[in-house]
């Protein structure tokens, strides 16, 4: 694994690559705000492709499930989506972020 | 709304520096501005001003960390994209073979270069990045070597080296580190100069190269070198402190060579010559080879 902003899009742009040039659609989640302990830095960044292919993580594996439902709609109408998963959501009963911070993920589809 | 996916792609692995700012409120949520170290720019942020401000912020002096940013009261997300740190390698030495291990734990792409095909061996570097049996000057001469670039040269062959770390200098790079003892740096600073280099330039190499770990295998020196990448990555002052330390031992010894002064001015101070004080200072340091 890379350090860095920047190897945070090295890491799944193999994936995207390949997926794009089979004709996929393909959804890119990126973490742009964490609070308290989160175990992914801020840019880290999850591919999720239309053939349900995953690249990447947001999270240790927390809130991916999570992402990856949401990505679905984002995936069809291209709409993007900014998500909170955190200990003071209702939604962390559910998704649980084990280490009990908080984490903003903005889920984007890729066009050009 | 556009990801501008494709020019980041295309610039990320070109190796250049550029910041993205993307809209994380709800009036134009995925918004992205792409901007240049150089000032150029793609897309929008919906807003004029937006835009106007997030050039400044990318094109100064001081970028943006990644993380959310308040820009002209409305929410952006940021990403200071760096280039990929990249290292050079020059000498297929033994050394080289350890460093290139830790250099690529330590996310460094990294390129081995030497003209002689018997020690740039697909063999003795299988984990290089690449590996560039041409003549290292021409090498990097031809190749780009961005802001955040690493350059250390290890062939002990001035024929090899000396060429090759003028490019290396002028181009500006991140980080120049050389093999040798001080005595060794001393005669390269003297070659460089004469070849016309500024002292500027010269006064940028980290020789003798590494930290000072006290070790003397080729692994050990290896590891010194990589310790010292990684402070100068990270902006510690141990990055720096080497560099210093080289470049007084050297300038005593061109003193000391050309009858200045100063450097009698080191064996008037002490029972010792100036000769000796370095000797004893590189003593300390892992190696005389070194």
């Amino acid at each position: 694994m890379l350090a860095g902003t920047i190897a945070a899009v090295l890491d799944i742009l193999p994936d995207v690559d390949r997926w794009r040039a089979d004709g996929r659609k393909v959804a890119v989640a990126t973490v742009i705000r964490t609070v308290g302990s989160s175990p992914r830095p801020l840019g880290s960044k999850m591919a999720i492709s239309d053939a349900g292919g995953i690249s990447g993580s947001v999270s240790g594996g927390c809130i991916e499930g999570a992402v990856i439902q949401e990505a679905r709609s984002v995936l069809e109408n291209g709409l993007p989506k900014r998500l909170l998963y955190g200990i003071s959501d209702e939604q962390a009963w559910s998704v649980g972020l084990t280490c009990g911070g908080e984490v903003e993920v903005l889920v984007e589809r890729l066009d050009a | 709304m556009s990801s501008r996916f494709e020019s980041l792609r295309r610039s990320l692995l070109a190796g250049e520096r550029l910041v993205a700012f993307t809209r994380a409120d709800d009036d134009a949520l995925g918004s992205r501005l792409l901007v240049w170290h150089d000032g150029r720019s793609e897309g929008t942020l919906r807003s004029p001003n937006l835009d106007r401000a997030a050039t400044t912020l990318a094109t100064g002096p001081d970028l943006p960390a990644t993380g959310l940013l308040e820009i002209d009261g409305t929410e952006v997300f940021v990403e200071n994209f760096e280039p990929l740190p990249q290292l050079f390698i020059v000498g297929a030495v033994h050394v080289a073979i350890h460093l290139v291990h830790f250099a690529r734990q330590l996310g460094f792409r990294t390129v081995v270069v030497d003209a002689r095909s018997a020690f740039a061996t697909a063999e003795r570097f299988p984990h290089a990045d690449e590996l560039v049996v041409e003549w290292p000057a021409e090498y990097l001469a031809r190749t780009r070597l961005h802001d955040n670039t690493f350059c250390v040269f290890l062939t002990h062959d001035e024929k090899l080296d000396n060429p090759a770390l003028e490019v290396a200098l002028e181009a500006g790079v991140r980080y120049v580190g050389a093999l040798g003892s001080s005595r060794t740096h001393a005669k390269r600073v003297a070659a460089l100069g004469e070849a016309g280099l500024a002292s500027e330039l010269i006064d940028r190499i980290h020789a003798p190269i590494g930290l000072d770990l006290g070790g003397r295998k080729p692994e050990e020196i290896a590891l010194a070198i990589a310790a010292e990448l990684v402070a100068v990555r990270s902006g510690s002052e141990a990055g720096d402190r080497g560099r210093r330390a080289g470049l007084a031992s050297a300038a005593e010894l061109v003193a000391v060579r050309s009858g200045s002064e100063a450097g009698d001015r080191g064996r008037r101070a002490g029972p010792a010559s100036a000769a000796e004080l370095v000797g004893v200072r590189s003593g300390r340091l892992p190696g005389g080879e070194r």
